[in-house]
């Protein structure tokens, strides 16, 4: 009655011989290496990098211990974290000649050392948080009243154009909360617009209000389908704009990705110059091309700008040179429309410049503007953290086509460069805002690692320990499932890679310390029976099935606290929740069905079985 | 080895009332320290800064923060904690400032009066994070109770339901009860110390509740009482067993796990140990005044039959 069919010792074997495959990466550490990967989506990593990383290193005299090529990047391995460092140096130079226009990032990193075949059937060691290894974690919010009303200030740029270009008339248009108001002479003139906005712009709905016989309003909202649009676009942007950015910290493995509606979490594994990543990450450039206020540009208008009467529809700035700049709020161009950005040099006067390239709607909306102002000047301002700065403000010489801008005037170098990065890399499309971060030296990483690590030893000791002598033989199997569910456990998470944190740690050891629960259930249960007189092979019987119901309901409970953690919880809570729920499940399997097996396989075939090994039961 | 050699049921019941009343007294007592002195909560709840600073040599902390004040942070709360070596300095949140240079520039303030320091962790939390973290779990809490008392109900009976969550939600009032008194820090790691409390003492009132629907069907002739007082006579040994081995567990993580485990270990230990009292000893005469009865039991023995006949 107490023998398994053999599918059933096969699963056990099975399992507990997967659980020792995709345990061991754990155990053969992980060892320094370099990681070479694309920024630009031109330059492929294949074969070709991978031999000119083997060149260079040749050239430089540097030992590696393997070299890899994977589907995005390539991994050199090496012996200890000076050639690393090495090693580092010497790629980055070599693979990216121009400092200034890096095509590859090289970023440290560290490789598993586990043998290659292992690597090959995906176990790999588990995937350490940030907590357990080091590094930083943003949560940003994105400001998504800002991104609409950025895209209602566009919406009323491209108005006003497309009224322009019909020669329908209007005497005012202004913004007010998410309407745009357009205010007419003539009922015809009004009716005439709204058909060609209507006609154009999809985004808006359009609703008159007459305020007097001269007074026509016309009043576009935009939709709520836009405006979803329009924040999702805007989180999207923004991730994409991170992430141009994180490539130039050459980190190896970043993570950015969508949290809600409205925010991005940021980690930078081993990141130690938190300074440097947040100082990247917070700028929130933008740029604008606004036009200057001609009419208001006289020295008196100048002076009671300064004192702080800035006529209406303007904005008071400084030149580069320290002169004041009375420039309007209407914004002709945003960095939205900018394709591409390098520094250069003037061709004539040879200053360093910034060579922008604007898309197709952009090139046309800059076409326009310089025909119609030659002769006036234009600002292009760097917006940043809600403040302008003027970057130069020059004379429209003649209509400027075909989307090619320069942007010249009293830069430096270096300047040119960082302006070209930072117009190249995007702009975010709406300001962010670090709601949350948590930053972990290398060395408290470590620590909390052995610290986890040795809780988890002791308290799994002791319990080894009392069981093995107060149940005997059966406390000895109690043990061996107790640390088959640590071994299925651990393995379950290297297999899926879930991140494995402090709080994931202190999962293990707790989920290893609720789960001897059943096996206490099923040794008292099989007592119990052997007081009261069954047999030996009916009590083990009695006892197995009668417990599971209460394991099954017991178990049942606590994994509801789990999901309700899983569901509800953020971060460190998460990383619990993660780590509780999968190791109630291998539980259930290690304390019921490999115990039994273990029971079976010594017991059952027995057929005059006087006595079990699970102490003392004959007191009554 | 054998610890409980009971021969005769324990009558539980007889002195359930004055269980209850020091169950009563000790719930009042922690509503009491909860109501008038508050939960210290964390950071990730408050929102603001802790820097965890790890220092060469043993740190002056009235040094740090004379140093902070003279820098501009007379409000940052500083603190040794683990060792004497490590500082924890804590920033309350301040209108108009990014978190993006506060670390550094207290770090830039710090070593400047004392080269031997080294920034461990930086964690900052903005206002709209926290309250989310303390509606979500509010949140957890009630779809945990609602998740078991279902499940309770459905496996047993709902007055097992009922009780079972009673005696177990006070469990977790101790707990907080205890975080209030001693000012211990109430932070998202303890949270999910007592949820997991929830579902694990849980547990033990699942036991017992088996053992009462078994011997309902078993001893046709005893009382309810009898039938309480048999199922927690015999599930004792086990209940002690099983906590004292996850206790051993939890011990083990309080005494070695560091000062990051601390207050999770904590909490755990004093749910575990509140958890065997409670679920026992609470729980058991909730469900009898509850009305409980052998009909609610026994499985009508007709069904089978037709089965059987299908």
């Amino acid at each position: 009655m107490n023998r398994y069919p053999i599918w059933i010792y096969a699963i056990v074997a099975c399992a507990i011989a997967l659980g020792f495959t995709y345990t061991l990466p754990n155990f053969f550490g992980e060892s320094p290496a370099v990681q070479v990967s694309s920024i630009k989506a031109t330059v492929k990593v294949d074969s070709d990098l991978l031999a000119r990383v083997e060149a260079a290193l040749k050239a430089a005299n540097i030992v590696n211990q393997g070299t890899f090529l994977d589907s995005n990047s390539v991994k050199v391995r090496f012996a200890d974290t000076d050639t690393q460092l090495k090693a580092k140096d010497v790629l980055s130079r070599s693979l990216n000649p121009v400092r200034d226009d890096p095509s590859y990032v090289v970023a440290l990193n560290l490789l598993s050392s586990s043998p290659n075949w292992l690597t090959d059937i995906h176990a790999l060691p588990m995937y350490l948080g940030l907590d357990l290894r080091g590094g930083v974690h943003f949560t940003l919010q994105v400001d998504m009243n800002a991104a609409l009303t950025k895209r209602l200030e566009n919406l009323t740029g491209d108005i006003r154009v497309e009224l322009r270009e019909k020669d329908l008339r209007y005497s005012g248009i202004s913004r007010q909360g998410n309407a745009i108001l357009l205010s007419f002479r003539d009922a015809d003139t009004r009716a005439k617009s709204r058909k060609v906005l209507e006609d154009n712009q999809p985004d808006l709905i359009f609703t008159e209000q007459d305020l007097g016989p001269n007074e026509l309003r016309l009043i576009a909202t935009i939709k709520p389908e836009a405006i979803k649009r329009t924040q999702e676009f805007a989180l999207k942007q923004n991730i994409t704009t991170l992430q141009n950015r994180i490539n130039e910290l050459g980190v190896s493995e970043p993570v950015i990705q969508q949290e809600g509606a409205d925010r991005v979490v940021v980690e930078l594994p081993g990141v130690q110059d938190t300074a440097k990543a947040k100082e990247i990450l917070g700028r929130t450039a933008t740029l604008e091309i606004r036009m200057v206020d001609e009419a208001n540009s006289n020295p008196t208008a100048l002076l009671a700008a300064q004192q702080g009467q800035v006529p209406f529809g303007d904005e008071l700035y400084t030149e580069p040179g320290g002169s004041p700049l009375l420039v309007k709020k209407q914004v002709v161009l945003t960095g939205d429309r900018i394709t591409d950005a390098q520094p250069g040099f003037d061709g004539q006067t040879h200053e360093p410049a910034v060579n922008v390239t604007l898309d197709a709607p952009g090139a046309r909306i800059f076409k326009d503007v310089t025909r119609e102002n030659v002769g006036k000047r234009m600002a292009i301002l760097l917006i940043e953290r809600g403040k302008g700065e003027v970057v130069t403000a020059p004379v429209i010489r003649t209509e400027i086509g075909g989307g090619r801008v320069q942007i010249s005037g009293r830069m430096t170098a270096s300047e040119a460069t960082d302006t070209a990065l930072l117009l190249r890399a995007g702009s975010l499309a709406a300001p962010m805002e670090i709601i949350e971060e948590r930053t972990v030296g290398p060395s408290l990483g470590a620590d909390n690692i052995r610290k986890g690590f040795h809780s988890t030893l002791w308290g799994f000791t002791a319990i080894v320990v009392f069981m093995s002598m107060y149940y005997m033989l059966f406390g000895l199997i109690s043990a061996l499932a107790l640390s088959s569910n640590l071994l299925l456990l651990v393995a379950l998470l290297s297999l899926l890679q879930a991140t494995l944190t402090l709080p994931g740690i202190a999962a293990i050891a707790l989920t290893l310390g609720m789960s001897i629960d059943s096996n206490v259930l099923i040794n008292e249960r099989i007592r119990e029976e052997l007081r009261n007189g069954t047999s030996p092979q009916a009590a083990i019987h009695a006892g197995y099935e009668r417990a599971f119901g209460t394991i099954l309901d017991s178990n049942v409970t606590t994994l509801i606290a789990g999901l309700a953690l899983l569901i509800f919880g953020s971060g460190p809570i998460r990383g619990f929740a993660v780590v509780f729920c999968l190791g109630i499940v291998t539980s259930i399997f290690s304390s019921v069905v490999i115990s039994r097996a273990a029971v079976n396989l010594i017991y059952g075939s027995r057929r005059r079985l006087e006595k079990l090994a699970i102490g003392n039961t004959s007191w009554k | 080895m054998e610890f409980f050699k009971i021969r005769k049921d324990i009558p539980f019941m007889r002195h359930a009332l004055v269980f209850n009343v020091i169950s009563m007294i000790t719930f009042l007592l922690a509503v009491f320290f909860l109501a008038t002195r508050g939960l210290h909560y964390s950071i990730e709840f408050t929102g603001g800064t802790v820097i965890e600073l790890a220092y060469d040599h043993s740190a002056e902390i009235q040094d740090i923060r004379n140093a902070l004040e003279k820098g501009g942070y007379a409000d940052a709360s500083v603190q040794n904690f683990g060792s004497s070596r490590d500082v924890l300095v804590r920033l309350p949140l301040k209108v108009g400032q990014s978190s993006a240079d506060l670390s550094k520039k207290v770090m830039d303030t710090l070593s400047a009066e004392d080269k031997g320091v080294q920034l461990r962790r930086v964690e900052f939390v903005g206002p709209q994070v926290g309250r989310e973290l303390a509606d979500n779990g509010a949140l957890a809490l009630v779809v945990v109770c609602l998740g078991i008392m279902a499940y309770l109900a459905l496996r047993f009976e709902w007055r097992f339901a009922v009780a079972a969550i009673v005696a177990n939600l006070h469990d977790v009032v101790i707990i907080l009860g205890c975080f209030a008194l001693f000012r211990w820090e109430f932070s998202l790691p303890v949270l999910a110390a007592v949820l997991a409390v929830l579902g694990y003492s849980v547990n033990e009132s699942v036991v017992i509740a088996d053992r009462v629907r078994e011997n309902f069907r078993k001893m046709r002739r005893a009382s309810v009482t009898q039938i309480i007082d048999n199922a927690i006579t015999s599930t004792i040994s086990r209940t002690i067993i099983t906590h004292g081995c996850t206790q051993a567990m939890v011990l083990s993580m309080l005494l070695f796990g560091g000062a990051a485990l601390h207050y999770f270990a904590l909490a755990l230990t004093i749910g575990i140990m509140f958890g065997i009292y409670s679920s026992v000893l609470v729980m058991a005469p909730i469900v009898k005044w509850l009305g409980v009865s052998r009909q609610q039991f026994i499985l009508p023995p007709k069904k089978n039959k037709q089965e059987a006949v299908v």
